[in-house]
């Protein structure tokens, strides 16, 4: 069943192209990883599915949800599917637990009570319940991110939106992120994550995307992405990163 | 030198100055700020919208209000509001506002125009991620706003907003051109009727600069003590 169905997506920044009819779905439980060069546009179709990023072309629904049907509270939709920011993105002038419950009690309407105990006990699983009291600028990026992460997880989404999670990261917190993101994968979580990390693909990923200015030229089975790769920028793309 | 001089006038009406004219001055120069930062805020979120019904009646107010001189706005309130209020009620004659009345209304309208203008660098000064954030959390606009961007904005812009609350209260004393009594023209009755005029302007000078000073320097320490830990 397709959770995030992308059809025939098309934007522009004046003449400028950035997405090309891009179409693809993402089934429920799949781990789909986009990869690319940058300026490819793959942050932007990320941000296309829960709205942040307006198109002008196409369609995309999540979970039988149009984005551009008119009567779609989007606000409501958006707070379904969980999203990751390349720069974390906590809000700095409120503590960890506040930021975990905030949504929760704004948007879901939940008691004050119960998001406490729902943000905590997402903080412990990634492994930062002793952070609950202080603020985000406190805490060290790759906290901060498995803080967003669980912020994220508290809405209790039906798919989760990564976008370059670990690419405004010291090389040495890399891996507690990924790690948290591994786990995720595999208890099937729907996942759509813009990422060069290749060994989180190769690890856990279903399908691989490769996006080139605009357009989606690959999207293929990761044993296939990483086997054959049947474009010439794939190819291109794969030994450069690939090689170290 | 001194010897022309009667500083006594000063202790004489030290009641009459502080207790009618500086409390005027103060609940001035308050309400004056507490509206002029709500409509301030609400003109800024205005200015950004992006529909132009919203952001160029916004504009155009800013920068009238910002191009006028205070003391005609004074004036300008004062005499011409009774009208225009008689006109919109259809009142036959002019609405009777009363000087506190038209003062509190101008001040505010006036205010409003500057603190505008830096609610908008607040809010402009809060990263577009965060908003994005709000957003992707499924707030609205107007959640997104209310725990997001303006607490942000309020705690970046402290300093600034406080210190245009002192150019505020500095300015509140124009308001003798339509005969109000604040603190100076308290000040400025008592030196005309006993014609000791040295004497209360200096006071009236050493206590605007006593407490305006004062006050830049608690802006200056909070200054050091809210700035957020990014």
């Amino acid at each position: 069943m397709a959770m995030i169905e992308i059809k025939d997506v098309s934007k522009w920044y004046g003449s400028f192209q950035v997405l090309a009819n891009c179409s693809t779905t993402v089934d429920k439980g799949e781990v789909v990883v986009v990869c690319g060069p940058s300026g490819s546009g793959k942050s932007t179709l990320i941000k296309a599915v829960n709205g942040l990023e307006p198109f002008q072309k196409g369609n995309i629904s999540v979970d039988g949800v149009s984005l551009t049907a008119k009567d779609t509270n989007l606000s409501k939709l958006r707070s379904r599917i969980g999203m990751v920011f390349q720069n974390f993105e906590l809000f700095p002038h409120l503590s960890i637990t506040e930021n975990l419950t905030l949504g929760q009690i704004k948007v879901l309407g939940r008691p004050k009570d119960e998001a406490v105990t729902r943000g905590l006990k997402l903080l412990d699983r990634v492994g930062l319940i002793e952070q609950k009291d202080k603020y985000p600028g406190q805490l060290s990026g790759g906290q901060q991110q498995r803080v967003a992460i669980a912020r994220a997880l508290s809405m209790d989404p039906i798919a989760m939106l990564f976008d370059e999670p670990t690419s405004a990261l010291d090389p040495e917190m890399i891996n507690e992120v990924l790690d948290v993101m591994v786990q995720l994968a595999q208890e099937g979580m729907t996942m759509m994550v813009v990422t060069h990390e290749m060994g989180f693909a190769k690890k856990v990923a279903h399908r691989v995307i490769f996006m080139d200015k605009g357009e989606i030229v690959e999207d293929a089975t990761k044993d296939d992405f990483f086997g054959k790769p049947r474009s010439e920028r794939a190819v291109q793309f794969l030994s450069k990163i690939l090689q170290h | 030198m001194f010897s022309g001089y009667d500083f006594d006038v000063i202790q004489r009406s030290l009641p009459y100055l502080f207790r009618e004219g500086m409390t005027f001055t103060l609940t001035l120069t308050a309400l004056a700020m507490a509206g002029g930062i709500f409509f301030g805020t609400l003109l800024a979120m205005m200015r950004l919208s992006r529909f132009p019904l919203l952001n160029l009646p916004a504009g155009a107010y800013v920068n009238i209000m910002r191009s006028v001189p205070l003391v005609l706005v004074i004036f300008w309130f004062y005499f011409l509001v009774p009208y225009i209020a008689a006109w919109i009620i259809g009142a036959p004659r002019p609405v009777a506002v009363g000087a506190f009345l038209s003062c509190v209304i101008t001040f505010m309208m006036f205010e409003a125009a500057y603190y505008c203008e830096i609610m908008r660098a607040g809010i402009q000064s809060i990263p577009r991620g965060q908003v994005q954030a709000g957003s992707a959390l499924g707030l609205n606009y107007w959640q997104t706003m209310g725990t997001i961007v303006l607490p942000q904005a309020f705690r970046n812009m402290t300093p600034v907003l406080l210190t245009q609350t002192i150019i505020l209260f500095q300015d509140t004393s124009l308001v003798y051109v339509i005969s109000v009594t604040d603190f100076l023209g308290a000040a400025s009755k008592i030196a005309n009727r006993d014609y000791r005029l040295v004497e209360m302007y200096t006071f009236a000078a050493v206590v605007y600069f006593v407490i305006s000073f004062s006050l830049s320097l608690v802006v200056k320490r909070l200054q050091a003590k809210m700035a957020i830990i990014r």
